[in-house]
């Protein structure tokens, strides 16, 4: 799993059978201390995130095993809104 | 499997329901001599491991399944699974 931050809603009218009423969002992985670490990521959501949302996502297969029912094209999901996060400072290595 | 060092724990209110009383750690890859490899990643902990720990990590949603035993529609991916105490290199 991983950490991104929501940055918008994607509509796509015409989409593979399956992903009919799943909510799509753009995501943009981060590291713990919020900088950008990869590239923009279109993940389905399972917990009501929205934009600006710092979150946790899982990926390949088990982002579908996330989706109701489960048995959807995706690779990506959006698991969780993290409300807390207890790192060091960058740099400070224990 | 990778070596990780736990960097910290995080929390979320709002999470799938398989997340549920399962703590999160953030984790950072490490090499041979111990040193960050690589972006850090969201792994659940089983083997209550603590801040600055080195550790072992499943990064594999099967064996993730076979562990928790919640059946085969568990959407979880990272699992700390073992605490390393030394690791001897040539």
């Amino acid at each position: 799993m991983y950490l991104g931050i929501v940055k918008g809603t994607i509509v796509a009218e015409r989409k593979a059978a399956g992903l009919e009423g799943k909510k799509l969002l753009l995501v943009q992985p981060v590291d713990e201390h919020g900088a950008p670490s990869g590239d923009l990521q279109a993940a389905v959501d399972t917990v009501q995130a929205g934009v600006g949302d710092f979150v946790y996502l899982v990926g390949s297969r088990e982002a579908a095993l996330a989706c109701d029912p489960w048995f959807v094209p995706v690779d990506a999901a959006i698991v969780g809104i993290v409300d807390g996060l207890d790192v060091p400072p960058r740099g400070n290595v224990s | 499997m990778r070596t990780c060092r736990v960097v910290g724990p995080l929390w979320a209110a709002a999470k799938h329901p398989a997340f549920a009383g399962r703590p999160l750690f953030v984790v950072q890859p490490l090499d041979a001599s111990g040193r960050d490899v690589g972006p850090s990643f969201v792994a659940i902990d089983n083997v209550q491991a603590g801040v600055g720990d080195r550790v072992i990590v499943l990064t594999e949603g099967t064996g993730v399944r076979q562990i928790l035993k919640q059946g085969d529609q568990v959407p979880i991916r990272s699992m700390i699974v073992g605490i390393v105490d030394h690791v001897e290199t040539a």
